[in-house]
């Protein structure tokens, strides 16, 4: 699928362009951040509609509360920030202001997981898959590429209901091409396969494409899953691949607790038990270096993807793993 | 004990390299070195220890030397947060070597004064200043932003000695001041606390809350300095959300406030020594500053928030800063 691993792309551009796209032809949609008009790329918004832009300052839990108020003024708001402070410093506004109150509002969190690099763990966003993902009724899509990150946003504007997009800036390869029609809460095999399954999402699904295509070399036939809705999960995508390839390795760019294969251990050890790697941040606050380095020293290049995928292959069928 | 026994030549050149270098007494300490005479450094270093005042042109050099490290050590990273880092510098440079009681030598002694970098994003100037302190080694600092440095790009308590707490995401200062103020109050101890922050930053509403509970507790030894460039991170504080006037707010919450130039070394000085004469009342200077103050291309401008400079603009700046010196 992926034919051009080296041309990279920001998915904030296109993030940037659908929004403005829709928002030339809905005059409900207004854009809400927190000193972040060039971290999200809202400049050009900022220029078109002056009066739909509501910059509220450093202030995240005023940014959602403002963001809660204008859904129920009948606004379409696309809230804008860092994904480390939106989730974070807002978490209690997301949680009783637009969740619990089913809110119409779209939580954008822009350079999320790893993306800040040097800037440290205040601005890793590596736990906001779970503490978005246990708070019901909101949809958490974190796209793969330009083409799927325009889906969502689309979708993010027509559903009727909170939704949580999570971005990055890290550049990625295109993926789809633009006929890609995304489909939120549906998962995309991307890579046929029977010997095991490799799940990502985000900036993590081109380098587990690229870690297929190592495991292939090595006579390991892996399937390669996109699953860009976090929440709510496609089960019948994860029984498939538990049941036909015994096998599953996740990575994502966020902690290995409580995010994505946390949410695909949930179903399945529930529902069709099969050994599983968790790919992820391991439970530190990581050191100093740059999004792409930190990914790699966490085992998360293709090689180190191929490399625990290669291990839990020869693991199938064991009681325990070591 | 014998007071000679405490010291060889190594650690006393250790103390000077650290400590005196920056006083006015070095030169004599050098030279007693050179001299092997082991008693006249000690006696010296004691002097020192006990009348470590420094004056405002020392401070001003010192001031302008982080600024220089403070360029350089950006540069070579291509990352920082260069503007607000030379707003605050003669702020940092007047705590840490003329208000601040602390040892480099005990970074965690239980009555030190505490200082917190609220605004967290301006590390590389708190680093540059805690090498100049003596806190860590000058060297270091080329390891700003490298893979694994101790030096990330903001500060974090466990791995740089001097750092108070982990900063970076804006409006936890305060609080965590109020909290450390507090503590002396319980223990009856004498140690001050002061807390640096951004104009932008006290859009959180956090700090708001800090302000209502500092005054009702009385915390007369918490010291709040706001940094006030006028500008955040995408544009001028007047057209995001406009806090004017800042010490009347403060004011109507309870505190002793007070307007500085920031870029003043004595008027801060002053303004940094100064307790309130109300007892139980928590003070609030606004410093007022520039962002990029010292560097005539990047002074009062949005963009150098976190701009890194080219090589003629590195270059540039180097002679601008080198000719005041
Ligand atoms: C909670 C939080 N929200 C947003 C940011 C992103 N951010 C970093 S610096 C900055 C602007 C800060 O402006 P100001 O406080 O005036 O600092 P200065 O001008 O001294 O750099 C912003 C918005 C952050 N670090 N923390
Ligand atoms: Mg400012």
């Amino acid at each position: 699928m992926i034919t051009d691993f080296d041309t990279l792309h920001d998915c904030r551009d296109a993030f940037v362009s659908t929004l403005e796209n829709l928002a030339s032809e809905n005059n409900q949609i207004v854009a809400v951040c927190n000193d972040s008009v060039g971290s999200s790329k809202l400049g050009g918004f900022r220029d078109k509609w002056p009066e739909r832009l509501v910059n509220v300052g450093i202030a995240e839990q005023n940014m959602v509360g403002v963001g809660a108020g204008l859904a129920n003024g009948g606004k379409i708001p696309f809230v804008c920030a860092a994904s480390c402070f939106l989730t974070g410093r807002a978490l209690e506004q997301i949680k009783a202001d637009v969740a619990y109150t089913h809110a119409n509002v779209k939580l954008c969190g822009i350079s999320s997981g790893m993306a800040y690099g040097e800037l440290g763990p205040t601005h890793h966003s590596i736990e906001d898959f779970a503490w978005t993902r246990v708070l019901p009724g909101i949809t958490i899509v974190a796209p793969a590429d330009p083409s799927e990150t325009k889906g969502a946003v689309e979708f993010a504007a027509n559903h009727d209901g909170p939704v949580f997009l999570r971005l990055s800036r890290v550049g990625v390869p295109n993926i789809f091409d633009s006929n890609h029609r995304f489909v939120a809460g549906k998962a995309n095999t991307i890579r046929p396969g029977q010997d095991l399954t490799i799940i990502a999402n985000g900036t993590l699904t081109h380098r587990a494409f690229q870690a297929a295509e190592l495991l292939a070399k090595q006579g390991i036939e892996a399937r390669v899953i996109n699953m860009a809705t976090l929440s709510p999960i496609d089960i019948d995508t994860i029984v498939s691949a538990a049941t036909e390839t015994g096998a599953i390795v996740t990575c994502e760019e966020h902690s290995v607790h409580g995010g994505l294969g946390s949410a695909i251990a949930e179903v399945v050890v529930q529902q069709c038990p099969v050994p599983m790697k968790i790919l992820g941040v391991p439970g530190v606050f990581a050191p100093t270096g740059s999004a792409n380095y930190l990914l790699d020293e966490f085992g998360m290049s293709a090689t180190g993807i191929s490399e625990a995928a290669h291990q839990l292959f020869y693991n199938k069928g064991k009681k325990r793993i070591a | 004990m014998n007071i000679y026994s405490c010291f060889d030549l190594n650690t006393a050149d250790n103390f000077c390299q650290r400590l005196i270098k920056l006083s006015r007494k070095y030169a004599d300490f050098r030279k007693a070195l050179t001299d092997t005479r082991l008693h006249e450094i000690i006696c010296l270093y004691i002097y020192s220890l006990e009348t470590f005042t420094l004056d405002v042109q020392t401070l001003q050099d010192m001031a302008r030397q982080i600024r220089l490290d403070d360029l350089k050590t950006v540069y070579r990273a291509k990352a920082g947060h260069i503007g607000g880092e030379m707003s605050a510098i003669d702020i940092l440079t007047t705590l840490y070597f003329h208000t601040l009681n602390i040892d480099p030598t005990q970074p965690n002694k239980p009555t030190r004064d505490r200082f917190i970098l609220s605004k967290g994003h301006t590390a590389c100037a708190l680093y540059t200043t805690l090498a100049h302190r003596g806190f860590i080694e000058l060297d270091e600092l080329s390891t700003f932003l490298q893979p694994h440095s101790r030096l990330n790009g903001h500060p974090n308590r466990n791995k740089v000695p001097g750092v108070e707490t982990n900063t970076g995401a804006l409006g936890h200062g305060l609080p965590i001041g109020i909290g450390m103020a507090k503590a002396a109050q319980l223990s009856g101890e004498g140690w001050r606390v002061f807390v640096l922050c951004g104009d932008g930053e006290l859009q959180e509403g956090s700090n708001w809350e800090a302000a209502m509970a500092a005054a009702h507790f009385k915390l007369d030894n918490l010291t709040l300095i706001v940094d006030h460039n006028r500008l955040q991170q995408g544009a001028r504080v007047h057209d995001t959300n406009a806090l004017a006037p800042i010490a009347d707010k403060f004011a109507a919450f309870g505190w002793a406030t007070t307007a500085v130039d920031g870029h003043d070394i004595a008027q801060l000085r002053e303004a940094f020594d100064k307790r309130s004469a109300t007892a139980g009342q928590p003070t609030c200077i606004v410093a007022n500053t520039f962002k990029g103050q010292g560097i005539s291309f990047m002074q009062d401008k949005v963009e150098w928030h976190h701009k890194v400079p080219n090589k003629e603009q590195y270059e540039q700046a180097v002679e601008e800063l080198q000719a005041a010196m």
